[in-house]
């Protein structure tokens, strides 16, 4: 290329070797997927707040009825309706139970029946959604599967689900497993039609044209190929149908279909101080309530900053 | 041509919700007067049974069931022997359907103003403030908050009724403990929707041939971040229903929601059946509603099957 300078300037300027060239540095070593978006959800100081807190609750499940010397079902009738103290931190219920260790046993058995059911949503949804998604489009049978999963998840959307796990709670006998098998049945519908919409989406990508060129079988692709790329969107609605699990447990509880007393929840709980919350006994609501609500807000906190995070259009 | 294969559809779930319910019901081990078998005669026993079906084979009671739903007949209470599914029914749906509207508005419009204020005031301390008011009031249940609501409101300040129902004092508390849930999920999402819709074309269009802040904000940026918040309507409208079952409960109002919940613990079959299917009907033929008159709202969505 011909220099627009003069001659008798050339000798200002000089070659750059390509050590010194700008462009060619890396700023920064090179980061994984993960790193860059588990910073950025770090940054984010409500998530981390949500996070934490979520931590605090599930630490003191595990070792919060260890921290004082009453079981959660001992019952004292010298000891009844007191208020929290040094002895009982957060008082005491009519029948003289501690409700510091009773709302630390509710909350196992709570945040139990929120994650089993929100891992058994999972499974389902992913691979019923899965299914669905990727049979779309692949000839006669293949629309046919997809159609018809789709009609089942569409009526059972449009019913309310606190309904239908109301009925089966009717008939069948109220307990832990039946509570989360009561959730999962409808629980898996939100997953599974986002899913879908997912592998509809990724599944028209080249990768997936190259992956089967190569030779990939259906199972290859779906789990390699597919599902790893909606990950993010996986864990953002997990985060948020695990409180969702819990409040429909602890609203179950407090209509009196969940978890029977003397075992707790937080929904029993509350609905067993529902009468005597007028007569000034407010810790036997509070403590239970906040909890509840502390757990609803932490994941809420956390499912936001994880979906801001995970946004892939978003700059890391 | 959408229409009417979504009215298709609707029917075909209406049919499946009703098959499904009348399966479980009769899934159940025994019937309703299992119970009293040790203190009725056996001959009572029998005409009670008689009384309501319960003699015949399931695919008889099945379609009997069926014959009486399509004339509206939803079939007779057990607990009360007086009184029918259809009169509890009508004698329930005032107060719930009072309730329900009641909080629908207050969350529509409270919901709508903060979503809308917070995204105006996007990042700043206005922002914050509606964000938190909505992140504690998706936390807050409202079988928590309503106890909380009375204590306070109404014990200790005595500024509205305890409970019961009556005048239109009567239903304020309950439908305040019934909205704020769907208003903070209405807020957050009308302010994502606003959020987005400031950042079109059209909207620096309009401030740039000189309009008002507020002409702006509402013909252009409202109406047009509303639509999404219009498709969910059907979701709160469900939220809505089965929150009237704890407040009814927790301030003793005698509506639907309450009856329902009874009927559970007096294991009154006829009642659960008929009230899910009441509810059931109620909510599909408001999403099918909703559903239509969002693709008329905006003309972008093809009133086709391929929508979505």
């Amino acid at each position: 290329m011909k220099t627009a300078f003069p001659p008798e300037q050339k000798h200002l300027f000089q070659p750059v070797s390509r050590e010194e060239m700008p462009a060619a540095a890396i700023g920064r070593p090179s980061e994984s997927y993960w790193r860059i978006r588990l910073h950025k959800l770090f940054k984010n100081k409500l998530a981390v707040l949500g996070l934490a807190l979520l931590l605090i609750i599930l630490g003191l499940a595990a070792a919060g009825p260890h921290l004082v010397p009453y079981a959660p079902s001992d019952q004292s009738l010298l000891k009844t309706n007191l208020p929290p103290s040094a002895e009982h931190w957060f008082g005491t219920d009519d029948l003289g139970r501690d409700v510091w260790a009773r709302t630390w046993a509710g909350a196992r058995i709570s945040l139990l029946i929120g994650f089993s059911a929100a891992a058994i949503d999972l499974v389902l949804g992913v691979l019923i959604g899965s299914v669905a998604g990727y049979c779309a489009g692949r000839g006669r049978t293949g629309d046919r599967i997809d159609s018809a999963l789709m009609r089942l998840i569409e009526v059972l959307y449009s019913i309310p689900y606190l309904l239908v796990i109301i009925l089966l709670l009717v008939v069948m006998k109220p307990g832990l497993l039946t509570m989360i098998v009561a959730l999962s049945i409808t629980g898996w519908v939100g997953m599974a039609r986002i899913v879908r919409g997912q592998i509809l989406q990724l599944k028209q990508n080249e990768y997936v044209t190259a992956a089967r060129s190569l030779g990939a079988d259906h199972r290859r692709i779906v789990f390699k190929h597919l599902l790893p790329n909606a990950t993010a969107i996986i864990i953002v609605n997990l985060t948020f149908s695990i409180p969702a699990a819990i409040f429909a447990e602890s609203f179950l509880s407090f209509l009196g279909l969940g978890i029977q007393s003397p075992s707790a929840s937080w929904g029993t709980m509350a609905n067993d101080s529902l009468g005597v919350i007028l007569s000034g006994q407010w810790w036997r609501l509070f403590f239970p309530g906040l909890m509840i609500s502390l757990t609803m807000l932490s994941f809420n906190t956390l499912g936001d900053g994880l979906q801001d995070a995970l946004d892939p259009h978003s700059k890391a | 041509m959408y229409i009417v294969k979504r009215l298709f559809l609707m029917l075909l779930t209406l049919w499946i919700i009703v098959t499904l319910t009348f399966i479980i019901m009769h899934a159940i081990p025994g019937d309703p007067f299992s119970n009293d078998s040790k203190t009725i005669p056996p001959a009572v026993l029998e005409n009670m049974r008689a009384r309501y079906n319960l003699d015949k084979p399931y695919a008889v009671q099945y379609a009997l069931y069926l014959k009486n739903l399509l004339m509206l007949d939803l079939g007779p209470s057990i607990q009360s022997k007086t009184t029918d599914v259809n009169t509890l029914i009508a004698r329930g749906f005032g107060p719930s359907a009072i309730l329900g509207i009641q909080s629908l508005v207050i969350a529509l419009v409270a919901g709508i103003s903060l979503g809308t204020v917070a995204a105006l005031r996007h990042n700043r301390p206005l922002d914050y403030i509606s964000m938190f008011i909505a992140i504690l009031g998706v936390s807050i249940p409202s079988f928590i908050l309503a106890p909380l609501l009375i204590k306070y409101l109404a014990v200790k300040w005595h500024l509205l009724p305890v409970a019961s129902w009556g005048t239109w004092k009567h239903t304020l508390l309950p439908s305040i403990a019934l909205a704020v849930s769907p208003l903070a999920v209405i807020a957050r999402f009308m302010r994502t929707s606003m959020l987005e819709v400031l950042h079109q074309d059209y909207i620096r269009m309009a401030k740039a041939k000189g309009l008002s802040g507020r002409a702006v904000t509402i013909r252009h940026g409202l109406r047009n971040a509303l639509i999404p918040v219009v498709s969910f309507i059907g979701p709160l409208f469900a939220s809505v229903i089965t929150g009237t079952f704890v407040v009814e409960k927790i301030f003793a109002i005698p509506g639907i929601g309450k009856y329902f919940v009874d009927s559970i613990f007096n294991r009154d079959y006829p009642v659960i059946l008929g009230t899910t299917i009441f509810y059931s009907v109620i909510l599909v033929v408001t999403l099918f509603l909703i559903d239509i008159s969002y693709r008329l709202v905006d003309p972008r969505i093809k009133l086709s099957s391929k929508g979505e």
